[in-house]
């Protein structure tokens, strides 16, 4: 039974979700001692006062709605994929491998080659717990936490012992070569002759990430698969009933999730260190969760809540810089809005629903709201 | 590889295995009342800050203990309130749990100590300040009376008291879960609430009094961690020993005395990649430090995989309770 008319479901409940963690988070930043104004005055002029500041907000805005639609789509067909992390670790080694190995003359060219080898790398990596999950029941968010750690081991094996070039001490690869070189914001900028974004990592992959989510949109509300995925996601039981096979479901929503995670990689690999290190995803894959619970699993959504997280990142780090608190309040704030648009949305929707009914009048049902995961396709009528 | 060396991993074993055993007991009762718990690992490290940064802070560690526990059952309550009250998706709350965890111990270390999200080291408070290790009796004497007596003296004696806590709960789970009416009770809620709200008892309360078992247990784990196998606490220090406890409870298919059994292995697993010099020497093999890293994730995978025999779970997991439909 719906209550509430379709835009509060959408807007009022998140926007209420995310007010309610931030003034907890101002509340954090009071007990250590700072004033909360002061710090979001920071992190607005950081992250927002300049095209430099723009130019790093975009650039971590790029890394999570890759990680973003990436468990967005895993959510769809009910299926919490947290191995985003490891999966763009991978996609990282895929793209490093097609940019070391293979003499690109243009990045035109190197382009969709690095997107395709960061997206099999990444989907690879998503395969054996897709396919643990869908043949033998090995439940998928245990088995993606375990993944995330095998890739860490993995990068850092690789890294030590194939990729170093001879003499180096630091863990790392070669540079790539000038050809896998993409043009950062300041550059395009720089075409029309205009000087902005200097030293700025944000890259042509923003654009990459803006089609992504056009191309996702399109796949999930107007594909027959991604009709399949969403109705293998609200209900297996009718999704099986209608000829949907759960195995194919499971499998490929997995794989596109986790070729989207990897694909996070031409941004912060190619992109921005243009080489492969230690840690580049730098907790993105998790934030990936956040993103998508905010967003409500919709490619829209995800990119607005994308958009903010960049904020916060690059603003968190200015607050590092420049005041006392610890970059760590980004996760403190990345946990309040997970928990709160997540696991307590009951919390702001029961009271809200209740407000609804007040003014309620005739009016027909409307769709229900995107699915969430669930260990079980059965989940408890509400 | 001599009795020695080997007596030394197993003893460390068994040192790594005691938060893996609290944390995966923690897991039992919570799973068995049809909660599941993936936010064990933001518990232990919550516990684990708060147990060293008061134990610094008082140079008591019992009154250290006393905090982690009392911040790890804090989490708890909104583990409860989010999958119980509020009816939430419980894996989503508990990774919203462990990212809370995560990062309000560095803010909170920060503001105390000011050392980059660290406490100071304990063993600069005193020798309260830390669970010490505890010699049992004769066991210096043993030393020399032949194997039985080195494997006395090396391998069970010489812990801290948390360590004989850890393992004396696994009796006392089994007979809470499976001789008390409460234990009754508890599995019940986890394979058919319904049922038990038919019998007229109440299944919110048996399902906050798991996840509040689950709190203190959690508890020990942290303050084990941070004052009794190292000495203070460091930023992200649980390592992943929450995910572990875990794949070791469904390795254990939820049973106390092989979720004993599964933490042991998991510990030795642990102990191997800490002496990676007496594997290769055993092994003849340049064995790659990060595979011997990787290896109980990689095993827990494989365990996961369904290769040992299928681990069923209690049949309400995960789903909330609603009374009237």
């Amino acid at each position: 039974m719906d209550v509430m008319p379709k835009w509060a479901d959408a807007l009022l409940i998140p926007l209420i979700s995310i007010l309610i963690a931030f003034v907890l988070s101002a509340g954090v930043i009071v007990a250590i001692g700072e004033d909360p104004m002061v710090a979001l005055n920071t992190m607005v002029q950081g992250a927002l006062g300049s095209s430099y500041g723009w130019g790093y907000t975009l650039y971590y805005t790029t890394n999570f709605i890759f990680t973003g639609l990436a468990v967005a789509v895993a959510f769809h067909a009910r299926m919490f994929n947290i191995g985003g992390e490891g999966q763009a670790i991978l996609g990282g080694l895929g793209v490093a491998l097609v940019c070391l190995y293979v003499p690109w003359p243009h990045w035109i060219l190197a382009l969709p080659f690095a997107i395709i080898g960061g997206a099999l790398f990444g989907a690879a990596w998503a395969a054996v717990p897709a396919y643990l999950q869908a043949k033998r029941g090995s439940h998928i968010v245990i088995t993606t936490i375990m993944f995330n750690f095998i890739a860490a081991a993995l990068l850092t094996y690789v890294l030590v012992e194939l990729l170093r070039p001879a003499g180096a001490m630091d863990p790392a690869s070669a540079g790539f070569p000038e050809g896998t070189h993409l043009p950062t914001f300041q550059d395009m900028a720089g075409l029309f002759g205009i000087t902005a974004f200097r030293g700025a990592p944000a890259n042509v992959t923003f654009l990459v990430a803006l089609l992504a989510c056009v191309l996702v949109w399109l796949l999930i509300w107007r594909t027959r698969l991604g009709y399949e995925i969403r109705a293998y996601g609200h209900s297996e039981p009718a999704a099986v009933y209608a000829g949907i096979s759960p195995v194919k479901i499971i499998m490929v929503a997995m794989l596109i999730s986790g070729a989207l995670a990897g694909m996070m990689a031409i941004n912060n690999v190619m992109g921005e260190a243009e080489r492969l290190v230690l840690n580049s995803v730098e907790g993105a894959g998790f934030i990936g969760i956040a993103v998508a619970l905010m967003g409500r699993s919709h490619p829209l959504g995800v990119l607005l809540a994308a958009l903010l997280f960049g904020f916060l990142y690059q603003g968190g780090a200015e607050l590092s810089l420049w005041t006392n608190i610890p970059r760590e309040l980004i996760v403190v704030i990345q946990a309040l809005v997970i928990l709160f648009t997540g696991a307590l949305d009951n919390m702001v929707r029961m009271p809200l629903e209740r407000f609804f009914l007040m003014f309620r009048k005739k009016r027909p049902a409307e769709p229900a709201t995107a699915p969430k995961p669930d260990r079980k396709s059965t989940t408890a009528a509400e | 590889m001599d009795l020695v060396t080997l007596l030394q991993i197993l003893d460390s074993s068994v040192r790594l295995a005691t938060p893996l055993l609290f944390a995966c007991l923690a897991g039992l009762f919570s799973e068995r009342a049809g909660i599941f718990d993936i936010g064990l690992e933001g518990k232990m490290l919550a516990a684990a800050f708060f147990s060293a940064a008061v134990a610094a802070l008082t140079a008591n560690v019992w009154i250290g203990a006393l905090a982690g526990i009392g911040a790890s059952l804090v989490l708890s309550a909104i583990h409860g309130l989010a999958s119980i009250t509020f009816r939430g998706n419980q894996l989503i709350s508990g990774v919203a749990i462990n990212f809370l965890a995560a990062g309000l111990t560095v803010l909170i270390a920060q503001d105390w100590f000011s050392q980059g999200g660290r406490t100071p080291s304990l063993s600069e408070f005193g020798p309260n300040a830390r669970f010490t290790e505890i010699t049992l009796p004769f066991a210096d004497a043993a030393r020399d009376s032949g194997p039985v007596g080195l494997i006395y003296s090396e391998l069970i004696s010489g812990h801290s008291i948390l360590v004989y806590v850890g393992l004396l709960t696994v009796p006392l789970t089994w007979f809470i879960l499976f001789r008390t009416r409460f234990g009754l009770r508890l599995r019940a809620v986890g394979e058919n609430p319904a049922a038990v709200d038919t019998a007229g008892v109440s299944v919110v309360g048996l399902r906050y009094a798991a996840v509040a078992i689950c709190g203190i247990l959690c508890g020990l784990a942290g303050a084990y961690l941070a004052t009794g196998l190292q000495a203070g606490f460091v930023k992200d220090m649980s390592s992943g020993r929450g995910y572990i406890a875990l794949a070791a409870l469904i390795f254990a298919k939820w049973r106390p005395w092989y979720a004993l059994y599964a933490c042991l292995l998991f510990g030795f697993l642990q102990a191997l990649s800490l002496r990676q010099d007496a594997v290769e020497r055993l092994t003849q093999i340049d064995v790659p430090g990060q595979l011997l890293d990787a290896l109980p994730y990689i095993l827990t995978v494989v365990i996961l995989a369904g290769f040992v025999g299928k681990a069923i779970p209690p049949r309400a997991g995960g789903e909330p309770y609603v009374k009237e439909r």
